[in-house]
């Protein structure tokens, strides 16, 4: 084996992903959920750092802080004070049968290597190795947000899709430019703020968060 | 003719087109009901004498201009032949008529609805001009679609009425279904290269097949605009809901647009003509007219009567396309000449007498406020000015010398009679069957004029409201109508009597889309008689007849004031036995067209009400329906509406199904990509 220690690393950092996404898929405690989203940004942060590191791309190395600021910091203490105004602290949600659910998951995992295999190859970076994990992980987001009833469960779901595409981007072509990255991280934390907002309202309009409620807004 | 002043008739023609939009936005913005009826509307109807100088010029000489509006690097081109010539002839001199009548009618209408009024009528007289000028796809479609948007909004004007909404999406729907066939049948004839001039197009060359298949979609195309069958739906329906002079401007001008457009695509633009085109347009267009006619002969609504009776009108015009298909596809050009001159020769006479019959329904309506025929009767003593004007639009449209309608007809059952000799036996043998097919239809036409004029005008009032004899509300049409009315009686009369003259100019439009012409064999004796192919074949000179029946007339009229004078006596009529004679003992509309509705209620839905005995209150009630709305229009709207409550199934209202779809998607393009 003479993978460098930091191709290692990173290759660690996506099982990593991987395993959490997988975690997040099967987790019904929202607090639990929230708490896994801040260990992908974590995990994600810390990668693109050795990327940075190893590639000598130093804007990475904003990209890295930045997300340790936004994804690990702002973003759950926001989720955090949410569930916390909201009442839903210990909620548990009812799921779908959860094995199915991550059989689906594997089978997604497979096509999405199957899906990055010939990019890989024409990728020259270091972390080129990396790519599958990256679009499993967005898909397995995907997966996450069509299975969850409750809004809360779909807004994490649909942040740590957005942390799947910028794993994505690193491994493929160690990242956007800095004004896409900042750009997309403002339109996430408004995203964010807007959501929370969107919570409050559902609340006051059906008494509850769970979105089966909505569907009494379809036209007949 | 413009040589003079330096101007080509395509010059004069835009600068019309010009001032009438002009005029059209200048109403909308002065919103002053004397100024739009006494300055715009005249000076409407200017324009359109310019026009129709403009037409007559182009005939001779084609002139063709570029205009550097529309899309960048697309402009739009404009070409003014023969053919856009004789049509744009046929706009400009009808619209002169129904513009003056408009200045009277439009005058007690509502200040705000008539700035729009004025606004929507000239766009639409604009846009019908730039149809027929058009010389590549993208100009036709704009002009062609901005003629239906106008006139949707004419045929609204009394949108606060659920039935004229109703109408007006009707006919909206038909006419975009109908556009869209026509748009395909351009990129069909454009032929792959991408370039949609008419002039590209005359010089491309298709396959039988393609050839067959633009030809399809431009006839199923303008027929929705003409109101060939099963197309006709909306005619009915939209006729009624417009005031007079727009149902006289669609009626006679717009549905002349299509049959140009007819024209236009399978004698100019294809280089091919296939004999069962032909075939195919004569059995439509007898089908058309006697359904247009047999239907008419029931309506007891005037103004829908009239519109069935346009159908007829287009189904005989159409009959004379196919003949001339027929026949140009067998190299007779001298008969496809005869058949192409009857059938340009009767949309000219339909554009004037149709507007006016229109023109004269507004009137009686202004008067009267009714449209029902059972309600009307015996107006010749309260409008005799209007009542004569009108007896010559019926005489004109029944087909009876010396008037135009006869010639027209004249001309087309002489082209049906030279017929044999065609190679195709089986054709000879069914165009016998077709004449008199033509035949019925024309004399079922008398009828049903005989029923519009009798029982509007003839007999006693069926109604208290107009039976009192000192009623003030009921007055003779007013001088600015009947201006515009004497104007289409006067060219009826013309149109009738000097027909050699029309033939002449008709000429023109037939060398160039046949290559042969009338005017020779026609005028070969001399202008007053009329010879179509020979003389010793048939010949018919209308003013020699107008002269007999006028002195004859004269005659008659001296006669009887020199031996009976003084003892004339006025009294009631049949009165023998009848002491107390009501109006309601006269021939009703439903009456005279009972035996109509008798013989071919095969044909269409009956439904009556028929009393018991021992009703003390009996009240009799019959109603026809169009079959070919349950045939036709109401298995599409199923099928419309079942394909839709399938694709309606998708939408649950879940947010995960959503996702779902789009999850599915994302996987299924990338599968794709891979």
């Amino acid at each position: 084996m003479n993978i460098p220690f930091t191709a290692q690393l990173i290759n660690m950092c996506a099982a990593l992903l991987l395993l959490i996404a997988f975690a997040m898929l099967s987790q019904r405690r929202i607090l639990s959920l929230i708490n896994l989203f801040a260990w992908q940004g974590l995990v994600l942060s810390i990668s693109t750092a050795v990327v940075a590191y190893s590639s000598n791309q130093y804007h990475l190395y904003y990209s890295a802080a930045l997300t340790l600021v936004l994804k690990v910091l702002l973003l759950p203490w926001i989720l955090h004070r949410l569930i916390r105004k909201l009442n839903i602290k210990w909620d548990v949600e009812t799921m779908f049968n959860i094995p199915t659910i991550m059989l689906i998951g594997l089978a997604l995992v497979v096509f999405a290597f199957n899906l990055a295999a010939p990019i890989s190859q024409m990728a020259g970076t270091i972390t080129k190795s990396t790519l599958g994990i990256a679009m499993a992980s967005v898909l397995l987001s995907f997966l996450m947000m069509i299975t969850r009833s409750k809004a809360v469960p779909q807004v994490v779901g649909f942040l740590a899709m957005e942390n799947g595409l910028f794993f994505a981007a690193t491994s493929a072509t160690y990242g956007m430019p800095m004004v896409v990255e900042l750009g997309i991280a403002l339109d996430v934390l408004v995203g964010m703020f807007i959501l929370g907002i969107f919570f409050f309202q559902i609340r006051v309009a059906f008494d509850s968060l769970d979105l089966k409620h909505m569907e009494k807004l379809k036209e007949d | 003719m413009f040589d003079q002043f330096g101007l080509l008739p395509i010059d004069v023609t835009l600068g019309v087109v010009a001032a009438w939009l002009v005029l059209g936005i200048g109403g909308l913005f002065l919103q002053n009901t004397r100024v739009i009826t006494q300055y715009i509307f005249p000076a409407g109807a200017i324009g359109s004498l310019a026009l129709t100088l403009a037409g007559l010029g182009g005939l001779t000489e084609t002139s063709v201009a570029i205009l550097p509006l529309g899309l960048p690097d697309l402009p739009f081109h404009l070409r003014m032949d023969a053919l856009s010539s004789f049509f744009l002839l046929l706009l400009g001199g009808a619209s002169i008529g129904i513009s003056l009548f408009s200045v009277g009618y439009f005058r007690s209408m509502e200040r705000g609805t008539l700035a729009l009024l004025c606004l929507e009528y000239h766009v639409f007289l604009a846009a019908m001009a730039l149809v027929f000028l058009a010389d590549d796809a993208y100009m036709f479609m704009v002009a062609w679609e901005s003629m239906a948007l106008s006139s949707y909004f004419l045929v609204t004007t009394d949108h606060d009425q659920p039935e004229v909404r109703r109408a007006g999406f009707l006919y909206l729907l038909i006419a975009h279904v109908g556009a869209i066939a026509i748009l395909m049948s351009f990129g069909v004839m454009q032929g792959g290269h991408g370039d949609y001039t008419f002039g590209t197009m005359r010089h491309t060359h298709l396959s039988n097949f393609w050839a067959s298949a633009t030809f399809l979609l431009a006839l199923f195309g303008f027929g929705a605009k003409a109101g060939i069958l099963p197309m006709h739906a909306w005619l009915p329906e939209a006729h009624p809901a417009a005031p007079s002079p727009v149902s006289a401007m669609m009626s006679g001008i717009m549905l002349k647009t299509a049959i140009y457009g007819i024209l236009r695509v399978t004698m100019d633009l294809l280089d091919t003509q296939l004999w069962w085109w032909g075939v195919l347009a004569l059995a439509l267009g007898l089908i058309t007219a006697l359904f247009g006619v047999i239907f008419a002969a029931v309506q007891v609504d005037m103004k829908r009567l009239l519109a069935y009776s346009s159908i007829e009108n287009i189904g005989i015009i159409l009959v004379g396309i196919g003949l001339t298909l027929i026949f140009h596809s067998f190299h007779k050009d001298a008969l496809a000449a005869l058949a192409l001159t009857a059938t340009l020769y009767h949309a000219l006479n339909h554009a004037f007498m149709k507007s006016l019959l229109f023109l004269g329904t507004g009137s009686v309506l202004h008067a009267t406020g009714e449209r029902q025929l059972g309600k009307l009767g015996g107006l010749i003593h309260k409008m005799p000015k209007l009542a004569l004007l009108m007896l010559v639009g019926t005489l004109a449209i029944a087909g009876l010398p010396p008037l135009n309608g006869f010639v027209s007809e004249w001309l087309l059952l002489q082209a049906f009679l030279l017929s044999p000799g065609l190679p195709q036996p089986y054709l000879n043998m069914l165009v016998p069957i077709a004449a008199a097919a033509l035949v019925l239809a024309g004399a079922l036409a008398g009828y049903v004029m005989v029923k519009f004029y009798g029982v509007i005008f003839l007999g006693q009032p069926r109604d208290e409201k107009l039976s009192n004899v000192h009623d003030e509300g009921i007055h003779d049409a007013g001088i600015w109508e009947r201006i515009g009315m004497l104007f289409m009686v006067v060219v009826c009369l013309a149109l009738g009597v000097f027909p050699t003259i029309v033939i002449l100019h008709i000429d023109f439009v037939t060398e160039m889309l046949v290559h042969h012409s009338l005017g020779a064999s026609a005028a070969k004796t001399g202008w007053l008689l009329l010879t179509p192919i020979q003389a010793e074949r048939a010949s018919y000179g209308p003013l020699i007849l107008l002269v007999i029946m006028v002195a004859g007339g004269l005659f008659t009229v001296l006669a009887v004031k020199k031996y009976y004078h003084g003892r004339l006596r006025r009294g009631p009529a049949w009165d023998c036995g009848y002491p107390a004679q009501t109006a309601r003992m006269q021939d009703t509309a439903e009456g005279f067209g009972q035996p109509i509705r008798q013989i071919f209620e095969w044909f269409m839905g009956v439904i009556r009400d028929v009393p018991t005995p021992f009703d003390l209150h009996p009240r009799y009630h019959a109603e026809t329906h169009d079959r070919l709305w349950n045939l036709f229009y109401v298995p599409i709207k199923q099928l419309n509406e079942m394909v839709g409550n399938q694709v309606g199934k998708l939408q649950h209202g879940r947010i995960h199904i959503y996702l779902l779809y789009s999850f599915v998607t994302l996987l299924a393009l990338l599968a794709f990509i891979q």
